[in-house]
């Protein structure tokens, strides 16, 4: 318990804590913005498509961030609401002929409602409790998904399979590069409007139920609202991420989204930082790349080298990328102060 | 009932009835009844384990006690779950400080006016524009009380890096941010030296005169009980021994002998 407990009630930053401790700063933002519809253009399709996971994966870590970072709740089942969401998008698409674009806010509804209705028993757990619980709803969605009677729609064991959008209006652009600036549009909106989220009334009694439930009840907050809503919230965002991916990838399969996706959006949230929105997109790199890079290392010992690098990056930044991100900061003071 | 006496303007504001709470074997609270008028200090003594915050966590419907009941301006408070409270004017501060150690001065302070504001999450998503002007009301709101109480310099500083007693005054604004009719006060001098003490009760009567709330004290700090406090209500294992004036209920017998008996309360 403690050990999982720690990564939320260790949240202090480094060192003193800046204004925008939850967004990025107006510069560093239009830096990174910047960098993200640039990188398209000189990199080849294959890195394209990567980059559509990283930020398909950064939506994904950042739902995580919204419910473990804002109000405190543990969930190891995120890969369920990802594949409620994938689903949805494949069955609209293909059962349905529903555009790819609008099967996206139906899937977030739809998962909004899972997480919704999710978060009502989970109120009675919490910490570790609350972890296996979600743990057991990973477990169990390959399995529901492939069940007999749902085999009509989910096409079973088989899965779905999608076919990939082109650019409209007869823009000059491969169908990955399309792809990758729809994806960039989703994420900066569900981006803005999380941080939105989490700066607002709601959030700070998120947040406030994170720290001390029962200050936040004597505040006049109720804990049960908001503490369902947040599950509500983070299910809904993951599933537009699933459905992003489903399109991406062009395939639904119940075994693409196991226990182990849901390890590793929780690893990409501790990564990027518990609570930090914007190193969601580090941890989607993390869990993107590394493993990559650990299979060039050598491929026997793959898991073994991305174990290792991950203790390190664990040993070294406690606090995840935001670490980083404050070091910067300070130089960038100190020099800004000299100069 | 008493609602005959009309006439006269001691229909208090706060009622207990007949209050017990009852833990396991524990009787924490013994039939305590005892009546607060608007714009009161009331100071509630006794000795450690005497009930006083089982008496508050009963008002913030943190207990359910087992038997009596608890009327504001006549109205039961018993029906109302534990977050209906703040909105009704019962606002508080905890004895071992409880604010959310994470957020920053300003964001803790947000967080006690959440009863008087409104939202929703997709309004909050989209920052609305009555979203907006709403938190622009809530800052200004906050900036006042930060101003009040002399936490202007540390607004944007995270709870858990501040000393204690700056932690207690955070607490303090938390509380006032919600515009609370009555304000409980569990312990809030425990860690002050001697001058601060003083400056504590001071601005307690201050809080009481500017902004017109009734205070429900508890303190083990006589000096500052007596000084601070306008009618006394003394607890001493869930009963009440003894109210009145300050000096009353510093003369009881009752009261001399309970804190001489325990040996650790001047
Ligand atoms: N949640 C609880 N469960 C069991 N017993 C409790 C609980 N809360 C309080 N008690 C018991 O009720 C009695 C009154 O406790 P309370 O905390 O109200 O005293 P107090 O007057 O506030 O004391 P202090 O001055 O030390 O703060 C004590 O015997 C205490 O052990
Ligand atoms: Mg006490």
């Amino acid at each position: 318990m403690s050990a999982l407990q720690e990564v939320v009630n260790d949240t202090q930053p480094v060192e003193t804590t800046p204004k925008k401790y939850m967004a990025l700063g107006t510069t560093a933002s239009v830096v990174v913005v910047l960098l993200l519809c640039l990188a398209p253009l000189i990199a080849k399709n294959f890195v394209i498509f990567q980059m559509t996971m990283v930020l398909i994966y950064a939506i994904a870590v950042l739902a995580l961030n919204i419910l473990t970072g804002g109000s405190g709740q543990f969930s190891l089942g995120q890969s369920a609401f990802y594949a409620v969401g994938a689903y949805s998008s494949a069955i609209l698409m293909e059962n349905f002929g529903v555009n790819y674009a609008l099967t996206l806010p139906i899937s977030g509804a739809i998962c909004f409602l899972c997480g919704y209705l999710f978060g009502l028993p989970a109120l009675r757990l919490s910490g570790i409790y609350l972890a296996l619980a979600t743990f057991a709803l990973a477990t169990a969605m390959p399995q529901l998904l492939k069940l007999h009677y749902f085999e009509h729609w989910t096409g079973g064991v088989q899965g779905l399979v999608i076919t990939k959008p082109d650019a409209p209006f007869g823009l000059p652009m491969s169908q990955d590069m399309w792809l990758y600036y729809f994806v960039l549009v989703v994420s900066m909106v569900i981006y803005v409007a999380s941080v939105n989220l989490l700066k607002s009334r709601s959030g700070r009694a998120m947040m406030a139920i994170r720290d001390n439930e029962i200050a936040a009840s004597a505040m006049g907050v109720d804990v049960a609202r908001y503490k369902t809503l947040a599950f509500g919230v983070s299910a809904g965002i993951t599933g537009v991420a699933g459905g992003l991916g489903a399109i991406a990838v062009q395939f639904v399969a119940p075994d693409s989204y196991t226990i182990q996706l849901a390890i590793a959006l929780f690893l990409g949230m501790v990564v990027g930082g518990v609570g930090w929105l914007p190193g969601s997109i580090v941890g989607a790199a993390f869990i993107v790349f590394v493993p990559n890079i650990a299979e060039e290392f050598s491929k026997g010992l793959s898991g073994a080298v991305f174990g290792v690098i991950l203790v390190l990056i664990i040993f070294l930044l406690p606090h995840g990328s935001r670490q980083i991100a404050y070091t910067v900061q300070n130089w960038v003071h100190k020099l800004g102060r000299r100069g | 009932m008493t609602q005959a006496q009309v006439s006269s303007s001691a229909s208090p504001l706060l009622a207990v009835r007949d209050v017990s709470v009852v833990f396991g074997g524990i009787v924490a609270l013994n039939g305590i009844s005892f009546n607060m008028q608007k714009g009161q200090i009331l100071g509630l003594i006794g000795p450690n384990g005497a009930g006083k915050t089982t008496l508050f966590n009963c008002l913030s419907r943190l207990y359910q006690p087992s038997k009596g009941d608890i009327l504001l301006e006549g109205e039961s408070i018993l029906t109302r779950p534990p977050h209906r409270i703040a909105e009704i004017g019962i606002g508080r501060t905890f004895q071992n400080v409880a604010l959310f150690p994470n957020m920053s001065v300003v964001d803790n302070v947000r967080v006690g006016a959440h009863c008087r504001t409104n939202s929703d999450i997709v309004s909050d998503s989209l920052r609305m524009p009555w979203i907006r002007s709403s938190e622009k009301a809530l800052n200004k709101k906050v900036d006042d009380i930060l101003g009040y109480l002399e936490l202007r310099n540390v607004a944007h500083t995270t709870v858990s890096g501040l000393p204690f007693g700056t932690q207690k005054r955070v607490e303090l604004a938390r509380a006032l941010a919600a515009e609370p009719k009555i304000l409980l006060l569990d312990e809030p001098a425990g860690g002050l030296n001697h001058e601060e003490v003083y400056i504590l009760g001071d601005l307690v009567r201050r809080i009481r005169d500017d902004r017109g709330i009734t205070v429900l004290l508890v303190e083990h700090h006589m000096g500052m009980v007596m000084s601070t406090a306008d009618y006394v209500v003394a607890l001493n294992f869930g009963r009440k021994l003894a109210e009145g004036t300050p000096t009353q209920v510093q003369n009881d017998p009752d009261v001399i002998k309970a804190y001489l008996g325990s040996k650790d309360e001047q």
